[in-house]
């Protein structure tokens, strides 16, 4: 019975050679140091879940993200648990994607024909921090405050256009409500959204060219 | 290999993976069930006494509009709603206090000293003095005050309001 309806589904959806590209693939000579990647890729899907739960209780206001994140640690139930594992997680992700950038680097992993995949890395690697700059404002106490009109003087200091910059990540000349819902826009639907194509593109290439062998000694 | 105990390295890894993701899923997903539905299991207790004024202030046999506010907190922002009843005096002692609220989809009623009638603005719906369905939609009559929701301390009327 089970097995004629995975039959079934199998013949349209074509499970096993889904399975069988995905999780089946031939791996050189395992290795730790190859986990990084999959480990990445579960802390976004963590941080997804976890950033979802918490958006039915923060507001992005400035008359209220802090209360309602107070509201979160205190008033709901374990609101402390998934707003701890969204901070950590968030931590925690920005330093897999880095090590697993390391060890790509080490590795000589982004030769031929994996040039692309390396370049798309790059940017995931950007996207993290930049998920990590927008969160880290959200919850409107004074060190996100201080944390980010530092960082956006910071982006002011590029020359020629470095003021439309730190106008534009703003929202206007100084720090204000405008501030608050672009970041958490950036937050929650932009970054996100080319997190997610990148990574895409990332996993078919790696499915495409297969993992890369472990430099020998010759090499 | 059928009836024995062996197991594969292959098979215990894929069984541990799935063991070690169920823990989590569960973990996580449990407590996440709880944190969305949060604020359905919590119960708030609105009830309180509410003084509405002293006793002799309301004139015997015509109704009068008592309001007062209540606040509630909601999460993290305070909110805070005016309620009415309208109090009759029948006698020295006796009151009937009904709620303003209308038992069809309640809006406020007034009323309407010409008629002798509680009139409901939003669907026309008719009360009589004591909170009778005299026409209109409304399903029953007019939510009462009653025995031990009201008392009278020191002259000044209070009502057992019960939220909502």
């Amino acid at each position: 019975m089970w097995k004629k309806l995975f039959a079934w589904l199998d013949e349209r959806l074509a499970l096993n050679e889904l399975y069988k590209a995905t999780l089946d693939r031939p791996e050189p000579k395992g290795n730790w140091w190859n986990t990084l990647g999959s480990a990445s890729l579960f802390l976004f899907l963590l941080q997804g879940v976890t950033g979802i739960f918490l958006s039915v209780y923060y507001t992005p206001s400035p008359d209220h993200a802090y209360d309602s994140i107070q509201y979160i640690m205190n008033g709901v139930a374990f609101g402390w648990l998934i707003r701890g594992i969204h901070h950590w997680g968030a931590t925690l992700m920005v330093l897999v994607v880095f090590i697993h950038m390391l060890r790509v680097f080490i590795t000589a992993s982004y030769k031929y024909p994996r040039e692309l995949t390396w370049l798309i890395g790059v940017g995931l690697l950007l996207c993290t921090l930049g998920m990590g700059f927008t969160g880290y404002l959200l919850p409107w106490d004074q060190k996100a405050y201080w944390a980010t009109t530092v960082a956006t003087s910071i982006a002011g200091s590029v020359p020629f256009i470095g003021t439309l910059i730190m106008k534009a990540l703003r929202g206007g000349t100084d720090l204000s409500a405008l501030t608050l819902s672009r970041f958490f826009a950036a937050h929650i639907w932009m970054l996100p959204a080319v997190l997610a194509g990148l990574i895409g593109v990332h996993v078919f290439l790696i499915i495409k060219h297969g993992e890369s062998e472990f430099p020998g000694k010759d090499d | 290999m059928a009836g024995s105990h062996y197991i594969s390295r292959r098979d215990f890894i894929k069984l541990i993976t799935g063991a070690v993701g169920a823990v989590i899923g569960a973990v996580i997903g449990l407590p996440a069930i709880d944190f969305l539905i949060d604020p359905a299991l919590k119960s708030v207790g609105k009830d309180a006494w509410v003084p509405l004024g002293k006793l002799e202030t309301f004139e015997i046999g015509k109704p009068t509009l008592a309001t007062f506010t209540r606040s509630t907190v909601n999460g993290w922002e305070k909110t805070v709603n005016s309620y009415g009843v309208f109090v009759l005096r029948t006698s020295e002692t006796d009151t009937l206090i009904l709620s303003n609220k209308c038992t069809h989809l309640g809006c406020h009623v007034n009323w309407n000293v010409d008629k002798q009638e509680y009139i409901c603005p939003c669907h026309d719906a008719q009360f009589s003095l004591n909170g009778e369905v005299l026409g209109g939609p409304p399903p029953r009559p007019m939510d009462r005050y009653t025995g031990d929701q009201i008392q009278i301390v020191d002259g000044t009327l209070l009502i057992h309001f019960l939220g909502g």
